[in-house]
């Protein structure tokens, strides 16, 4: 295929791996923000034809993942009323919510749609005009402009009974609360490609700036890593900090404005609870005030008793890339993507998820039989 | 979730005031909004995410970028083959 194919050649990887050793001096820790990233990162194994000296750690890009507690819940209450079609992505489906799942609650006759794109929550609103079609909208800035489209339409065509449960978050609010903490060890941040092909690259040159760390912004197949890795070493090893675009083949210095004008007209910045993080000011999205009549939190009457997280889901430091997967105890054994004790091991762009599909016989320690 | 993947724009329609297109990847055709890529045209490679395009593969900068990598692995082949350091 067509600009993928190419970005998966080993022989260029390789290459480029090669030209990452022979430029690093000292040990860099990098951090990819993006789950698919990460995905990436694992599935090919860049992290192991890297030299030794960088270390990649994982970032809480994965939107499912740091979908709060409470949404899930809130969705979940939703989807159990009768008058109550729920339209989600796949993803979402089997999250643990306080104390169960979209997944178990469809399988208990509740009426859950898997939804690949939000014009299907608009068909199915449009056909089903006597149910309350909520939609579970999810994302970071990648997926607000297709989110906002649903709301857009919604109002246009004055489909009451269609509205958004909207858990919406922002990469720079993240990176900046990251790079705060104490314990912080990221040296370089590779920047989310498909965010910065909607939003652009202008909010990461105040990040730059104020905490002098550089920033590639980078696509998404083993090619584009390794070169935004490339970039980056070459910019640790001159002591520049300066924001870099890797995936030129998409994103530009502006993004989309388009899809950023649907996204103002639809969405405001408001605080944001990640789940396992905690609440970032400014860090989300919840829908305007004139699209107050297809807001699900507002509609709905909604009482909730959330329980805790289960304690041993370390969760929160894998998204903060304090933790890595393989360092939980419950990984593989009690935390499993059929049996999840958070988000990172269900979602497909989670850490934990990405670990168990791609090392956890590495990480348990597999008897390698000499031949 | 973030993913989006590139797709050849093979036809393009109105439908209720807003621009669709069906997109080639690979083997399959699916339909995808084109409202936020104006400028893509039939022919185009499009990034879709969720159904929407988002951008606009930009083929003179991808070229480019590939030329120089394409540049480094082939001189990277020519060298002799050092041992897999394990």
């Amino acid at each position: 295929m067509k600009f993928l194919d190419e970005y998966r050649d080993a022989r260029v990887a390789r290459t480029l791996a090669k030209e990452v050793a022979a430029c690093t001096t000292r040990d860099w820790v990098l951090m990819e923000i993006c789950g698919g990233q990460t995905h990436t990162i694992m599935r090919y194994g860049l992290d192991e034809i890297l030299p030794k000296q960088i270390e990649l750690v994982h970032g809480p890009g994965c939107p499912v993942c740091v979908t709060p507690l409470e949404t899930i819940d809130k969705a979940l209450a939703l989807a159990l009323r009768p008058e109550v079609i729920l339209v989600s992505y796949g993803d979402m489906l089997r999250v643990p919510g306080s104390n169960s799942d979209l997944f178990r609650a469809k399988a208990q006759g509740a009426d859950v749609r898997v939804a690949y794109s939000p014009t299907e929550a608009v068909k199915i609103a449009r056909a089903n005009p006597d149910r309350k079609v909520v939609f579970l909208a999810i994302g970071f800035e990648t997926t607000a402009p297709a989110n906002a489209m649903a709301a857009w339409l919604a109002k246009r065509e004055g489909l009451k009974n269609l509205s958004l449960l909207v858990s919406h978050v922002l990469v720079p609010p993240a990176i900046r609360a990251l790079l705060a903490t104490p314990e912080n060890r990221v040296q370089g941040f590779i920047a989310p490609g498909h965010v910065c092909t909607v939003v652009g690259y202008s909010e990461y040159e105040s990040l730059v700036q104020d905490f002098h760390i550089p920033m590639v912004v980078g696509g998404f197949e083993p090619v584009d890593l390794l070169e935004a890795v490339l970039m980056l070493v070459k910019q640790l090893e001159r002591g520049e900090a300066r924001v870099e675009n890797q995936y030129v083949r998409s994103v530009t210095y502006k993004g989309n404005e388009r899809a950023q004008e649907v996204v103002r007209e639809v969405f405001v910045v408001a605080d944001q609870k990640w789940r396992g993080i905690g609440m970032i000011p400014n860090s989300g999205l919840r829908l305007s005030d004139a699209y107050a009549d297809h807001d699900a939190n507002k509609i709905f009457d909604l009482q909730l008793i959330s329980a805790e997280e289960p304690a041993e889901c370390i969760s929160a430091q894998v998204l903060q890339g304090l933790k890595k997967p393989t360092d939980c105890p419950a990984f593989a054994m009690r935390c499993t993507p059929e049996n999840p004790l958070g988000a990172p091991m269900v979602s497909s762009e989670g850490a934990c998820a990405a670990y168990y599909h791609y090392r956890r016989h590495a990480a348990q320690g597999a008897v390698k039989i000499a031949v | 979730m973030c993913l989006a993947i590139p797709g050849k724009v093979v036809s393009v329609e109105q439908s209720n005031g807003l621009r669709v297109g069906r997109v080639q990847f690979g083997g399959i055709v699916r339909q995808a909004s084109l409202d936020f890529v104006p400028e893509a045209e039939v022919g185009d490679y499009v990034m879709v995410h969720v159904g929407y395009a988002i951008s606009r593969v930009d083929e003179a900068e991808a070229q480019r970028t590939y030329e120089l990598l394409e540049e480094m692995g082939a001189l990277e082949a020519e060298l002799p083959e050092e041992s897999s350091g394990q």
